[in-house]
C-alpha cells in the first residue's frame, strides 16, 4: 500500500474543566504519516505539546480497535469523522489529504457535560441501562443453554442491536441531541429474545423516562443517527423502540 | 510456605466437596460486610454483580468512563465450555486436559478441573442473561473449532463474543447499581492497599477527574484488574489496560506467580511505523479457514496472488499435519517467527507472513452452489457465493484490516506477524483465588492459576467468568464468614491516613521531577527491552543485559520524567506515568523470572533449551513449579516454589504432529 506524509492544520476545542469557557486552539502537526490513525495523529500532537512545555489534549480512548466506544470526537461536524460506519481510533490518515484543516470538537450534548478538552461525561448512558436495560436473573442454575431454541432471524437481529458500543456518536449527531438510537438498540436486544420478554413492558417505560430525566432530545427521525452509528445500528430499532413503548402504555399497569 | 489450600479427596470431586463444607455468611450478616471490586471486565463485573445479588455490600471501581468499557470487551473469537453440544466426542475431562496441555503443563490440575467443570454453567448463564450467541437455523447454539483442540466447543457471537459477554455482566452489575447492592466509581484508579494487622481493610483511589485521593473501607478486595501485555509498550490491550493494581498489591505483600508466562498471539497486524500506538488482533477463528503460507523462496518479491501454489510454504501445515493452522498460539507464533528470521518474510518489513482466505472462499462457494441448485457456474460467480458467506462469518474482522492497512483481504492475502496479547502469570493464588496478602483476591487475567505457560483461545473469557460468577461467591464466604466480628474500621483510622500519605507523596514526587523526557518516550523504550530480549525467544545473556538496561531506565525515569498539567485535576499523563513507573519495575521482575526458568515450556522459550525440530524442551525434575516472588524492596525479589502435582495427567513432550 503507498503511503506518503502530510501536513495539517488542526482547530481544537479546549476547555479546562465543566465549568470553565473553552475555545478552538489552532495547531500545526507536521510529516503525518497515512498510515497513522487519527488518534496516533493526537499522539504525535500531544508529545509535541509536552516537550514545548504545553498542556496536552485530553482525549478519551481505550482499546483502539474500535468496540470499547471510549473514543469520541466529533471531526469536521461529523462524530468520528469521514468514515462510514467508522470509529475516531480506526479513523485513519489516508482519509486527509497535505494541507487539510480539521475541526476537532468534543459530543455536544446537555446531558453529556464536558469534563476537560475533548473528554465528555457519558454516564448518562449507564443510568439509563439502570432503569431496565438488563433481563433480571440471578446467577445460578440458569437452564440448559439448548433448551431454549431462538428462531436464528431473531437472534441475528438481537445481535445486530446489541452491537451498540454506547459511544454516543448518535447523540452527538442528532440535532436534538436525543439518545433514541441508544436506547433503541438496547430495547430491540432484549425484546426480540424470549429472555428478555417478561420485562419487556416496565423496561420500555422506565428506559424512556430515565432517558427524558437525562436532559436528551425527542427524536425526530432525521436519521441522523443512523447514518453516523459505528456499528450500523438501524432506524427500524426505533420503529420497535415506539411500537414496545406504545403497548406498554396501553397495557402496562405501573 | 505457600499453601495452595487444594482440597482433599478426587480430582473429580474437589469442588463439590469444597462447595458442601466451605463456610456460609448468613443473609443479615451479608448486608453488613462490605466487598470492594477494582476492575470491571468479565471477572470484575461478574463478581461485583453477583456478590451483589448474595447480599454483600458491593463498591466497584474501573478506571474507564463506564464499567462497560473494560478491555475484556475486546475479545473477538469466543468462549469455551465442556457442552458436548456437537457430539464430537467433548467432556469435562477433555476440556481439562486440552487445557493442562495447552498450557505445556504448568497450571494447576485441580483449579483447571474446576474451571472446565463450571464450563457449562457460564453458557446457560450468559444464554439467561439474554447474550445473543450465534445460533444455528434449528435455533440451537452454533460452535466453532479454536487452536490446541479437536473437538468443537467455542461458543461465540460473530466476532465480538467478549463485547456481548461482558454486556451480559455489565448489565447484570447495572441491575446491582439500581437496586443500590453496588456502588459504582468510574474514573477512578486505585492506587495502594491498605493493611490493618495483616488484613487488607481497604484501598486508596484516585478520583481521575478531579485528581482527589479518596479512602474507602472493605472487608476484602478483589482485583480483576486484568492482565499486564503494556509492560511491551505495543500490544493487542487497550491503552489504559496496566498493573498498577496487580503492582501495588505485591510491593504490600502479595507473591507475584510466573510474570515471564506472557501470550504472543499468532494472528495480529504487522507493525507499520514509529507512530504505532497499539497492535490489533486478527481473531484465531480465522484459522478455521485461513491457510497460513510463505513463499517457498527467499526474499520472494513477488505480489501474493502472483506466486503459484507449488511455490507457496503452508508450513504449519507441512510441520503440524494433525493439527495443521490450528495448532496453539505459542507454537503457531514460533513458526512464524522462524520463517520470517530464516528470510522468508513477507511485505515490506519482510516481518510478516499470508492469511489466506483464497481457498475458503472457493470452497464457500461451491458448497453454495450446491446447496442452491446451480448448474453451468463459472468459477468467478463461485468466488462471489464464497465471499458473501466469508463476509457473514468474519466481515466484521475483515473490514477492520482494511481500515487499518488499506488492502482488501477479500482479495489479497492478510498479512499477519505474532503480537504481544495475554499474561498467563499473575499474582499468586491459592485455590479459593486469594492472594498471599490476607483479604486479597485476584480473579481473571490478573491471577496466575489456569492457563499455565499458554492459555488456548477461546478461554481467557471462560475463567474470567468462572471466577466472578461461580468460584468467588463460594469463596469468599469462607472469608468472610469469620469477618462478621470484625467491625468496619474508620477511614480516618492511621492506616488509611498513612497509606493515603505515601500514595501523595509518590505523586508530589513523580510530578516534581520536572525533567525532559515524556511519559511515552520512557514506556516505548521499556516496550523496546521487553520485545527484543523478553519477548518470543528469549537467552540468559539478553535477558541479563535487560535486568540492568531495566534498572538504568528506572534511575532516568525517576530523574528525568516530564508530566505537565497540576494533580488536581483530570491529568491522563500522570495517570499514565503512575502505570509506566510500575510497568518498569514489572519488566525488570519477568525478565528476572525468565532468567531463572533455565527451560522452554509454552509461551517461554529460552533459545538454550529447545528439541532437535526447535520445539520448546521443557526440564521437569528441575522446574515443574510456580515461580512465586515475594517483594522485597528495590530490585529485590524472594523466590518462592510451589510445586506442580499432577495425580491424573501425565506430563509429556506436547505433540501436535
Amino acid at each position: 500500500m503507498e503511503h506518503k506524509n502530510i501536513n495539517l492544520t488542526l482547530k481544537v476545542w479546549r476547555q479546562q474543566s465543566t465549568v470553565s469557557k473553552g475555545e478552538f486552539v489552532s495547531y500545526q502537526v507536521k510529516e503525518i504519516s497515512q498510515e497513522m490513525s487519527f488518534l496516533e495523529m493526537f499522539d504525535v500532537l500531544n508529545e509535541q505539546l509536552i516537550l514545548e512545555d504545553k498542556e496536552p489534549i485530553a482525549f478519551d480512548h481505550d482499546c483502539r480497535e474500535g468496540i470499547c466506544g471510549m473514543c469520541s470526537m466529533y471531526i469536521d461536524g461529523k462524530p468520528h469523522g469521514p468514515w462510514q460506519a467508522n470509529t475516531t481510533c480506526q479513523l485513519h490518515m489516508r482519509a486527509f489529504n497535505d494541507g487539510d484543516t480539521i475541526t476537532v470538537e468534543p459530543w455536544r450534548a446537555q446531558a453529556f457535560p464536558v469534563l476537560k478538552d475533548l473528554v465528555v461525561d457519558r454516564t448518562s448512558f449507564d443510568r439509563i441501562i439502570q432503569a431496565g436495560g438488563y433481563v433480571s436473573v440471578n446467577t445460578g442454575n440458569a437452564v440448559d443453554g439448548n433448551s431454549l431454541p431462538i428462531n436464528k432471524n431473531d437472534a441475528d437481529a438481537s445481535f445486530a442491536a446489541a452491537m451498540c458500543i454506547g459511544c454516543g456518536a448518535c447523540v452527538a449527531a442528532c440535532k436534538n441531541s436525543s439518545a433514541m438510537l441508544f436506547l433503541s438498540a438496547k430495547v430491540s436486544h432484549l425484546a426480540l429474545l424470549p429472555q428478555g420478554d417478561p420485562e419487556r413492558q416496565s423496561r420500555v417505560v422506565n428506559m424512556v423516562a430515565q432517558m427524558d430525566k437525562e436532559g436528551f432530545g425527542a427524536c425526530t427521525n432525521t436519521g441522523a443517527c443512523e447514518a453516523t452509528c459505528p456499528k450500523e445500528i438501524s432506524l427500524s430499532n426505533i420503529a420497535r423502540l415506539n411500537q414496545e413503548y406504545l403497548l406498554a402504555s396501553f397495557t402496562a399497569s405501573n | 510456605m505457600l499453601d495452595a489450600k487444594i482440597p482433599a479427596g478426587s480430582l473429580d470431586n474437589k469442588w463439590t466437596d469444597y462447595k458442601g463444607h466451605c463456610k456460609l455468611v448468613n443473609p443479615a450478616n451479608k448486608r453488613k460486610l462490605e466487598v470492594i471490586v477494582v476492575g470491571t471486565g468479565l471477572a470484575g463485573a461478574s463478581a461485583a454483580a453477583t456478590l451483589g445479588e448474595l447480599g454483600y455490600k458491593v463498591k466497584a471501581f474501573c478506571f474507564q468512563d463506564s464499567p462497560r468499557r473494560a478491555h475484556s470487551i475486546a475479545a473477538q473469537g469466543g468462549i469455551n465450555a465442556a457442552k458436548n453440544y456437537q457430539n464430537d466426542g467433548d467432556s469435562v475431562f477433555r476440556l481439562f486436559y486440552d487445557t493442562i496441555k495447552g498450557g505445556d503443563y504448568r497450571a494447576r490440575e485441580a483449579n483447571v478441573h474446576r474451571l472446565s467443570e463450571v464450563s457449562g454453567n457460564i453458557i446457560d448463564q450468559c444464554v439467561a442473561q439474554g447474550v445473543p450467541f450465534a445460533r444455528e437455523y434449528g435455533g440451537l447454539l452454533s460452535n466453532r473449532s479454536f487452536g490446541g483442540t479437536q473437538v468443537q466447543r467455542t461458543f461465540y457471537a460473530a466476532g465480538q463474543t467478549g463485547q456481548q459477554l461482558l454486556i451480559g455482566a455489565y448489565q447484570g452489575l447495572e441491575r446491582q447499581i439500581s437496586l443500590g447492592n453496588v456502588t459504582m466509581y468510574s474514573r477512578h484508579e486505585m492506587l495502594d492497599i491498605v493493611m490493618v494487622d495483616g488484613k487488607a481493610q481497604g484501598i486508596i483511589a484516585r478520583d481521575l477527574i478531579t485528581g482527589k485521593l479518596e479512602r474507602h473501607f472493605g472487608h476484602a478486595v478483589l482485583l480483576c484488574t486484568g492482565g499486564y501485555g503494556n509492560v511491551f509498550y505495543l500490544s493487542t490491550n487497550a491503552m489504559g489496560s496496566n498493573v498498577t493494581a496487580a503492582w501495588k498489591a505485591h510491593v504490600k505483600g502479595a507473591a507475584f506467580a510466573n510474570p515471564c508466562f506472557t501470550q504472543i498471539h499468532p494472528t495480529c497486524i504487522p507493525v507499520s511505523g514509529d507512530h504505532q500506538s497499539k497492535l490489533t488482533l486478527m481473531s484465531e477463528s480465522l484459522r478455521n479457514d485461513g491457510r497460513i503460507w510463505v513463499p517457498l523462496k527467499q526474499g520472494d518479491n513477488r505480489k501474493p496472488t502472483d506466486i503459484p501454489e507449488e511455490e507457496r510454504d503452508y508450513y504449519l501445515e507441512r510441520r503440524y499435519p494433525a493439527f495443521g493452522n490450528l495448532v496453539p498460539r505459542d507454537v503457531a507464533s514460533r513458526a512464524a517467527k522462524e520463517r520470517c528470521d530464516a528470510g522468508y518474510g513477507v511485505g515490506t518489513s519482510k516481518q510478516a507472513v499470508y492469511l489466506d482466505y483464497s481457498a475458503a472462499i472457493e470452497r464457500y462457494g461451491k458448497i453454495e452452489v450446491s446447496k442452491k441448485g446451480l448448474s453451468n457456474v463459472s468459477k468467478e460467480e463461485i468466488i462471489v457465493l464464497g465471499k458473501e458467506v466469508v463476509k457473514e462469518k468474519y466481515g466484521n474482522l475483515f473490514d477492520m484490516y482494511q481500515k487499518i492497512t488499506g488492502e482488501n483481504p477479500y482479495e489479497i492475502p492478510m498479512r499477519i506477524y505474532p503480537a504481544v496479547h495475554y499474561t498467563m502469570g499473575g499474582l499468586w493464588v491459592d485455590y479459593e483465588l486469594q492472594t498471599t496478602l490476607k483479604g486479597v483476591y485476584a480473579l481473571g487475567e490478573a491471577n496466575f492459576s489456569d492457563h499455565g505457560a499458554n492459555r488456548l483461545g477461546a478461554s481467557a473469557l471462560m475463567q474470567g467468568l468462572a471466577d466472578g460468577y461461580f468460584v468467588i461467591p463460594y469463596t469468599i464466604g469462607n472469608y468472610l464468614a469469620d469477618e462478621i466480628y470484625s467491625k468496619s474500621i474508620s477511614t480516618d483510622h492511621p492506616a488509611f491516613v498513612e497509606t493515603e500519605k505515601a500514595v501523595s507523596d509518590r505523586i508530589s514526587t513523580l510530578k516534581s521531577i520536572n525533567g525532559k523526557q515524556s511519559v511515552e518516550s520512557f514506556h516505548k523504550r521499556l516496550g523496546k527491552i521487553m520485545w527484543d530480549k523478553c519477548g518470543m525467544a528469549r537467552n540468559a545473556q539478553g535477558l541479563t543485559e535487560a535486568i540492568s538496561e531495566i534498572q538504568a531506565l528506572k534511575k532516568e525515569f525517576w530523574s528525568d520524567v516530564k508530566i505537565p498539567g497540576g494533580i488536581n485535576e483530570m491529568n491522563p499523563e500522570l495517570d499514565k506515568a503512575n502505570r509506566v513507573a510500575d510497568f518498569i519495575e514489572l519488566g525488570e521482575l519477568m525478565c528476572k523470572d525468565a532468567l531463572n526458568r533455565q527451560e522452554s515450556c509454552g509461551g517461554h522459550f529460552r533459545e538454550e533449551y529447545q528439541t532437535p525440530e526447535g520445539e520448546a524442551l521443557r526440564d521437569d525434575a528441575n522446574f515443574m513449579y510456580v515461580a512465586a516472588w515475594d517483594y522485597e524492596g528495590n530490585s529485590n525479589w524472594n523466590l518462592q516454589k510451589e510445586p506442580l502435582i499432577y495425580d491424573v495427567i501425565k506430563p509429556s513432550q506436547r505433540n501436535y504432529k
